[in-house]
Parts: C-alpha cells; sequence; structure tokens
C-alpha cells in the first residue's frame, strides 16, 4: 500500500502545515493542551498585573497572615488560595513561581537548541574526524545524568562563592546548568537529519552554484531539518522545568526569597502532614498539569510531524 | 471461460472530506494462460487496479461499486480467510521493488521453505530440495549457495528471480506483475522479462501485467488496456494498439517515443500533465490535452465503441466509424 | 569543427569501504597489519567532450556513469587523474579558485523530488543563483531575468511563489533546467533526467533541453541506461561497464555497427516495437560488484567471447576504421 499511497496522496498535498493545524484542531485533547498551555504563558507574561499583591514590596511577607487556608475554606477573603508559612498570598507566589520555571525551561531549552543546531550542522555536514570528535564529546556528556552535572555544579559554585552570591545568580545558573548538560540530543537529532538530507541532490545543486558551506548549512539544510526539532523543543521544555523543580525541591535551585514552582514545592513539603496542604499541593498542581500539557503537545506533534508515522 | 471477470468497478478515495475517484467503470476479463497489458502513465490508476483485484484497497480507498469475480467467486465480497487464500494460491503479486515481499531478516532459503510448507505438509530437507529446484528453475546460478544468503546480498535481478521462484512455488492462476522491470537494468530486464513469459507459457498462468514501458508490453501481451485517468480508455490485441492506435491519448503516448521521431528532431509530445484526482475535468478525462477535442468532449463522457478488434472510448472514433457507415450505406443504395 | 571543451585523462575514483581507522587494522599471517579496502568507481576514464555536441554515457547501475558526472563538477575528489575545462585543469581546484568555472558548468539530477529544496518557492531556487553570480544586478533586473528565464521554460510566471511539491515531476524537472540555465552555462551535465518521468512527459523534457542547446549553443554529456533516449538525442555514445570505457562512437556507427559484445548485448536488449522476433543476446550471470575488481577484461565474467587473454591482460581503447574506439582483445584480434 505504501507504493499505492505515493501515487495518490502527493497531487493532494497542498500545504502540509495548514493540513496538519486542521488535523490539531480536530484533536480535541490536543486542542485543549494548547489552549492550557497559552493560558499559562499568558498568566506568566501578565504575571506582574495578574497577581493581586507585589511580591517585591516589603509589606508582602506578613508573619500575622501565615497558614492561612484557600478562601474556600477560610473565608477569608484576602486571599483566594490561602497563605504559606511566611504570610505571603499563595496565588501571588504562584503566579510568578510559575513565570520563573516557564522562564528557566525556555531559556534552557534556547541554550540547547542553539548549541545543538550548530554542533549538530557542522558535525552532519562536514563529516569526518570533527564528526567523531562532537560526537564523542556527546557521547561523555549523555553518559552523565543530567541531575548529577547539575547537583555537583551547583554545589561546588554554592561551597566556593556562598550562598549571597548564588542566590543573586542562581536563575542564570540554573539556565546554563540545564541548558549546557542536554544539548547532545539536539545535536544528535540534527545530525540525524543533515546525513538524511545532505544525500538529497538540492544540496548537490546548491554546491556546484559555488554556494558557501556555511550558507548551504543554515539557509538550505536546517530549515529542512527543523521538523524533529520542533517535537524534541517542546518536551526538552518540560524535561527542563521538572529538572529545575527538581534541583529546587533539593534546595540547590531558586532561593526561598524568589521561589519558583520548585522551591515552593520544597517549602510546602515541610507543612504537609502538619494541616497546610495547600502550601505544597497547589503549586504541585500547577507543575504538573504544566508538564502535561507540554507532554501532550509533545506527543502529538511526535505522531503527527515524524514524516514515518506522517498519514494524511 | 474466463478465470478473472472484472465489471463496472468503481473505486474511491475518500480524502479530506472529499470523495475522489480513482477508479471509474473499469471492466475487462482475463482468461487461463492469457497474457494482459495495463498500460499508462502515473496516476492512471493502473497500480490500484491491480491492488483491488486481490482486495487490497487500504483505507482511505474503498471499492464503492462494481464486481470482481474469479470463476464465478466474487471477490469484492470475500471473507478475510477466503481472501486469503486467494491472494496465496490463486492470485500471486509481483512489484517493482522485491523487497516489499521478501522479509530482509530472513534467508531466501527459509522463505522458500516456509512458502512450500504452508501448504504441504513435508520435512525440512525434501522442502529444501524442492526450493533449491525451483531456484534452478529461475535460472539462479549456484542456489546452495544463494539458499542461505539473505535478500541484501542480492542484486535487484536476482531478488526479483527469487520472487517468481516463490510465485511457481505458489503456482497460481493468476500473477499480477505490477511494473516488475522498471528497476532493474536493460539487459537484466530482458532477462526477467523472458523468463516471466516462460512460466507462464509453460504453467499456462494467466499475467496481467502492469506497465509504462510499451516496448515491454509488446514483448510480453497478447492484449493491452490503456487507461487514463482512472479510465480504459482503449482495449484491444497489443499489436494492434500499437500498429494502430485509436484513441488520440494511446497515439500521443506512442508518438512520444524518441524511436518515433527522427533522430535529432524534436519529439512529438502531449502538452500538459495528467490531472491529479482531485482535478478531473467534465466530460472526458483527456479533453485538455488532446488534439481533436470538441465541445462534446468536454461535456460528456464517450461510451466504449468497436472499432475493428479494439474498443475505444473516443467521440471522434465513434464519428468517423458512423461517418464511414453512413457512406458505405448510401455506396449500397 | 570539433573543439574539445572537457578532456577527462586517467581518471580514478576508488572508494574506500573500511572508512573507519579502528576496521582498517587486520591481523595477516600473524602481523597486525593496515589495509585500506577500496571499491573502483572509475578506473582509467580517458574521454573527450566537444563543444556543441551531446556525449550520452550509457551503462548499467554501478557502472560509475554517475560518478563520473561528480567527479568532473568536483562534488567528489578524483583519486588520480586530470579533468580539463579547455586548456585549464580544474578537478585540483579548491572552492575559491572552482568559482570561475562553477558558472559554465552545469547539471540537471536525476531526481525531480529531491533536487529542489522543499522549504524554497521557485523564485527563491533561482533567485539565488543569479544574484550570486551576478552582484551587480538589481532586485528588479534579477526578477526580470527569472521571469524570462521561467518563461522560456514553459512554466507560468504565475506560479513564481508556489513551492516545490505544488509542481508535477515534469514541472520540476523543468524548474532544474532553469536553475542550471540561470548562471548561463556552456556545459551541462544531465544525470538521468528523463528517468523519474512518464512517457509523454520524458518528451516535452527531452524537446526542452534539445530547443535549449540550439538556443544557447550547449555542450551537454547526457548520462542515461535508456538506450531509445540516446539513440534519438546523442552526438557521440561512450558505453561504460564497471568503470571503464568499454565503447566510444558516434550514434549513427553505434547503432548500426556496435562492436563490443556488452554494446551488442545491451542494444539488443531494447525492448522495441516494431520486431519482437529478435531475441535478445543472454548474458550469464549478474553484473559483478566493483569489489571483485577482476584481472585482465571487465566484461569477462559476461562475455562469451572471452579466452584467455581476456582474464589476464586489461584491454586498451584502439581506434576502429569507422572512427570508433573499443576496448575489446576479441574485436582486436579479429575473432568478432
Amino acid at each position: 500500500m505504501r507504493h499505492l499511497k505515493k501515487d495518490i496522496i502527493p497531487p493532494l498535498q497542498e500545504s502540509r502545515w495548514s493540513h496538519i493545524w486542521a488535523g490539531f484542531l480536530g484533536d480535541k485533547l490536543a486542542t485543549l493542551s494548547l489552549a492550557i498551555l497559552v493560558f499559562y504563558c499568558l498568566v506568566a507574561i501578565f504575571a506582574p498585573l495578574l497577581a493581586p499583591y507585589n511580591i517585591n514590596s516589603p509589606n508582602f511577607m506578613d508573619l500575622t497572615n501565615a497558614e492561612i487556608a484557600p478562601s474556600w475554606i477560610s473565608g477569608d477573603e484576602r486571599f483566594l488560595l490561602g497563605t504559606d508559612d511566611q504570610g505571603r498570598d499563595m496565588l501571588s507566589v504562584v503566579l510568578y513561581g510559575t513565570r520563573l520555571s516557564l522562564t528557566i525551561g525556555i531559556c534552557a531549552v534556547l541554550i540547547q537548541i542553539t548549541l545543538g543546531i550548530c554542533i549538530g550542522l557542522i558535525s552532519g555536514y562536514l563529516g569526518g574526524r570533527i564528526d567523531n570528535f562532537l560526537m564523542r564529546c556527546a557521547d561523555i556528556q549523555l553518559s552523565f545524568s543530567t541531575m548529577m552535572v547539575a547537583i555537583v555544579f551547583l554545589a561546588v559554585f554554592q561551597a566556593l562563592f556562598g550562598m549571597d552570591m548564588y542566590q543573586q545568580l542562581a536563575m542564570i545558573m540554573l539556565i546554563l546548568v540545564i541548558g549546557l548538560a542536554e544539548w547532545p540530543l539536539f545535536a544528535r537529532t540534527i545530525r540525524a537529519s543533515v546525513l538524511a538530507e545532505k544525500q538529497k541532490e538540492y544540496v548537490d545543486a546548491a554546491r556546484i552554484m559555488g554556494i558557501s558551506p556555511k550558507r548551504i548549512m543554515f539557509k538550505h539544510i536546517l530549515p529542512n531539518t527543523l521538523t524533529p526539532v520542533l517535537v524534541i523543543f517542546t518536551v526538552q521544555i518540560s524535561n527542563a522545568i521538572v529538572a529545575e523543580a527538581a534541583l529546587s525541591f533539593l534546595g540547590l535551585g531558586m532561593p526561598a526569597s524568589d521561589p519558583s514552582l520548585g522551591a515552593l514545592i520544597s517549602v510546602g513539603f515541610n507543612y504537609m502532614f502538619s494541616g497546610s496542604w495547600w502550601i505544597c499541593i497547589i503549586p504541585s498542581l500547577t507543575l504538573i498539569i504544566l508538564i502535561l500539557v507540554m507532554n501532550m503537545l509533545g506527543d502529538w506533534l511526535r505522531d503527527h510531524l515524524n514524516p514515518k508515522t506522517y498519514r494524511d | 471461460m474466463n478465470l478473472l471477470s472484472v465489471n463496472n468497478l468503481h473505486v474511491n478515495f475518500h480524502i479530506k472530506g472529499q470523495d475522489l475517484a480513482a477508479l471509474i467503470d473499469v471492466s475487462f476479463t482475463l482468461n487461463r494462460g492469457e497474457r494482459i497489458a495495463i498500460v499508462g502513465e502515473s496516476g492512471a490508476g493502473k497500480s490500484i487496479l491491480g491492488f483491488s483485484i486481490v482486495n487490497l484497497i487500504d483505507k482511505p480507498g474503498y471499492i464503492k461499486s462494481g464486481s470482481i469475480k474469479l470463476q464465478n467467486k466474487e471477490i469484492t465480497t470475500m471473507t478475510p480467510r477466503l481472501l486469503q487464500e486467494v491472494r496465496g494460491k490463486r492470485i500471486a503479486m509481483i512489484f517493482q521493488d522485491p523487497m516489499m515481499t521478501l522479509n530482509p531478516v530472513l534467508t531466501i532459503g527459509a522463505q522458500l521453505v516456509e512458502a512450500i510448507r504452508s501448504h504441504t505438509r513435508i520435512s525440512f530437507k525434501d522442502a529444501r530440495n524442492i526450493a533449491i529446484e525451483k531456484l534452478h528453475s529461475v535460472q539462479i546460478a549456484s542456489p546452495e549457495k544463494r539458499f542461505n544468503q539473505y535478500p541484501h546480498e542480492l542484486s535487484g535481478g536476482m531478488r526479483q528471480r527469487v520472487i517468481i521462484a516463490i510465485v511457481l512455488l505458489l503456482n497460481p492462476d493468476i500473477i499480477i506483475a505490477d511494473e516488475p522491470t522498471t528497476a532493474l537494468d536493460v539487459t537484466i530486464q530482458a532477462e526477467i522479462i523472458q523468463l516471466l513469459l516462460d512460466i507462464c507459457r509453460d504453467n499456462s498462468m494467466a499475467l496481467l501485467l502492469i506497465s509504462h514501458d510499451l516496448g515491454v508490453v509488446s514483448r510480453v501481451a497478447e492484449r493491452t488496456i490503456v487507461m487514463y485517468a482512472g479510465r480504459v480508455v482503449e482495449e484491444g490485441p497489443t499489436l494492434e494498439v500499437i500498429n494502430d492506435p485509436q484513441h488520440p491519448y494511446t497515439q500521443g503516448l506512442l508518438n512520444a517515443l524518441p524511436q518515433m521521431a527522427l533522430p535529432g528532431q524534436r519529439l512529438n509530445q502531449i502538452q500538459g500533465n495528467m490531472p491529479s484526482l482531485n482535478e478531473r475535468p467534465t466530460g472526458c478525462a483527456f479533453h485538455s490535452r488532446c488534439p481533436y477535442a470538441t465541445d462534446k468532449c468536454r461535456q460528456q463522457q464517450p461510451d466504449f465503441i468497436q472499432s475493428g478488434v479494439s474498443s475505444v472510448a473516443c467521440f471522434m472514433v465513434e464519428n468517423m466509424i458512423t461517418e464511414f457507415e453512413q457512406n458505405t450505406d448510401e455506396e449500397s443504395l | 569543427m570539433s573543439t574539445p571543451l572537457i578532456q577527462i585523462s586517467q581518471l580514478e575514483k576508488f572508494f574506500s569501504t573500511n572508512e573507519s581507522w579502528l576496521s582498517q587494522w587486520r591481523i595477516d599471517s600473524g602481523k597486525l597489519k593496515r589495509k585500506k579496502d577500496s571499491v573502483h568507481a572509475l578506473n582509467g576514464i580517458n574521454l573527450t567532450i566537444n563543444k556543441g555536441e551531446t556525449l550520452c554515457v550509457v551503462g548499467e547501475t554501478g557502472c560509475g556513469k554517475s560518478t563520473l558526472a561528480r567527479v568532473i563538477m568536483g562534488l567528489t575528489p578524483a583519486t588520480s587523474g586530470e579533468v580539463h575545462y579547455q586548456d585549464q585543469r580544474i578537478d585540483h581546484l579548491n572552492d575559491r579558485q572552482r568559482m570561475l568555472f562553477r558558472r559554465r558548468m552545469q547539471m540537471i539530477f536525476q531526481n525531480p523530488y529531491a533536487s529542489l529544496n522543499p522549504r524554497m518557492t521557485v523564485y527563491q531556487t533561482l533567485y539565488e543563483p543569479i544574484s550570486f553570480h551576478n552582484p551587480q544586478l538589481s532586485t528588479a533586473q534579477v526578477d526580470e531575468q527569472i521571469q524570462t528565464l521561467l518563461e522560456s521554460v514553459g512554466i507560468s510566471a504565475s506560479s513564481i511563489d508556489d513551492y516545490p511539491h505544488e509542481f508535477s515531476g515534469g514541472q520540476r524537472q523543468r524548474i532544474s533546467i532553469a536553475r542550471a540555465l540561470s548562471v548561463e552555462p556552456d556545459f551541462i551535465i544531465a544525470d538521468e533526467p528523463l528517468s523519474a518521468l512518464d512517457v509523454s512527459v520524458q518528451a516535452q523534457v527531452l524537446n526542452l533541453m534539445m530547443d535549449k542547446q540550439e538556443e544557447r549553443n550547449l555542450t551537454y554529456l547526457f548520462i542515461t541506461h535508456d538506450l531509445a533516449v540516446v539513440e534519438h538525442f546523442a552526438t557521440r555514445v561512450a558505453v561504460m561497464y564497471l568503470g571503464r570505457i568499454c565503447e566510444l562512437a558516434s550514434t549513427r556507427v553505434l547503432f548500426s555497427a556496435p562492436k563490443h559484445p556488452y554494446t551488442k548485448a545491451l542494444l539488443s536488449a531494447i525492448p522495441r516495437l516494431d520486431n519482437n522476433t529478435t531475441q535478445p543476446i543472454r548474458l550469464i550471470g549478474e553484473v559483478p560488484t566493483q569489489m571483485d575488481n577482476p584481472i585482465g577484461c571487465v566484461f569477462q565474467a559476461r562475455c562469451p567471447y572471452a579466452n584467455q587473454r581476456c582474464y589476464t591482460e586489461s584491454p586498451n581503447m584502439i581506434r576502429q576504421t569507422d572512427n570508433s574506439s573499443v576496448a575489446c582483445h576479441a574485436v582486436d584480434e579479429g575473432r568478432l
């Protein structure tokens, strides 16, 4: 039937993207996932406007308000989702936490992509010794688990420069560590696609025109290798967010004064069994929904963009 | 008696909410031991016809109406189990790419032995002997050595021979060969074609050859069916179709061959392209490329008409015949 | 009349089959030795292509005809031998030095579905080479050139912003031809440009190529396996077998009086419409791979006329009375 499809499908292929978009809208789960993700992004961007309290104001922390239950339990109209152990409004803290987690996740993955694309393109296009060297580097990098590298690195950094310095630079450090630890995934994917694309005649045609290797790599080959990258992109963002949350939970992430979702869960976990469950559960749910939605989108994209499984 | 008869077959493809006709009103019959060729360009629906005969059309395609009878047994409504039997023992298929049939992780021998033992209960050793004998009969040199090799170790021509050996083992009534030599070199192609001809003659098997190569067709087939845009446009004895083509499309196809023009001169090309499934025109599908098209051609679909020993679906031929008959009538008066 | 445009002498190309450094080591009679295995894709090719002619290279899969094209274009470096364009040697040039010749030599590829970048519109595909090689042109001038070029290959200007997948195979091949012509070359290599197309479309593309040759006085190196096209289109024909040229003759001579036993078999195997009576000459066995490159004549294993000399001595190209050249001992000795 493969054979038959070839006969039938191509003349009907209008624009692949509009086709995929139509399929996407037809899938309720995927549409719902995207809607939720868009909601998260909007909330993250407009957190300073949406949050009922300004978390940077000195009055924000008020120990007299500590551990108030969500309004539907306590009836306290001031705090919709209650307050945490230091009297901070949970809603505001979670909004800012989401913003922070998403920022770290996206920035880390952007670093991964930039590195991955450059290394993958060079490795795949030039081949030979350079390819061998870069891919062995990737193997070595992959043989250490991301968490291990991050823990060791962040712990050493904390010990060397002290807590104060660390707290100031925590966000940048997290982005760098998570970003640098997982570039091989992108590099390998890009390299594999480049190897396949390089065989195609349009690359030869460009070479015959005398177009420089750099231009061929970025202008001709790269656009044709981005489909699998898009799939990994969504999955990797959720991985990066989880990694950040895990590091924060272990006390190596964002400081309690400037909490991400992971840091909030970490703090809340101490109160889990003392009755103030909402301090832990609310950021946890926020995180879980975010990760679930991103993975769903990633799966959907993988199923529908992979040329091997691509069906009409 | 007809071995296979296809009557008014319509096959549609349901794509993106559109119901597109891939085969329209296809009818033909195949007798025992007869060799028929189906000729057409890509998109004409000739492969789809091959697949629908064994009811192998997958979604989004489906057989909309019509009947396919194998010795009076209807194939379109057969149960999957009976179909399986038909596909294995009665009708065999040979594809352009032998790897569609061969399993890349099993040796040639294992696949042959499996084919033998699937319908006769004999020991491995006996099956091996039969297999080697069959490999020998399809002119594979040193079959004992090949028996233990994997498909990827063989050349394209050799793989196609192995497929033919498997087909021989199944001893079907009909072989459907879908562009069996397109991927092969000329010298190998000539050998495979000869081999196919020989086994069909020797075992009185019927052959349905699907091809775009009129040269191959003229060597193999007794009758030729020309397809265009999902329809049969001309049918007749091969020599007749090639030497005296009636339908403008058949004429164009033949005239486009390089050997039909003087060396160094322009070839006689047919303008334009075959319309794709979703842009088939009304009336005769060929009218947009036909040099003789009239308003009638643009509006109505011509019916089949007998012209000599061939049958053709074309208004121009129809007019010519009626005029000719009128003239002879007047003369006789 | 016949001025040579491209001259190829003693061109050889080996492909290493154990590229990886580690797999080159092996134990041979108790000692560890490093050995490179290689495939001989081109085995001493001598060929002259004259200005304004169409030289067809014919041969079966794996005979090295595509490698020949890639080596001439500089896509693959040659192992040894020389390629001259007019009087300049071009095979050893680096990318920058080669730039001068890029404009003069172009290529049309086999697969119209892979030879156009799927993410570039027709306009972008043509804009890039024109503006790259003519940086002095303004955008408006380039646009104008693209318009005339598309018109001349029979693609309507209204589809200028369409992507390759919106065209049929024949139309894509026209766009490929337009791209090759965009830099106004003298010499075009066409590597099986028709084999992926339908019969009626093949005629269209072949006509287009012939028109362009007349218009621009192009020289073609046309690589194909389809002898019917060769007979129609070629000025001269070179028959290749396993990395060697075994017969080189003008089209008329080759088709009326083929000499090499392989050429004879090849010609007899063309399925023709007119005479179904002649049986093709049967060659015994399959095409050997270039791995087991035989000593002596490359065709020995399948040749019905092979004798002892053919197994030990490789035949040279010998010029015949009718100006064709044949590499065959049997022809040389008058046995054939």
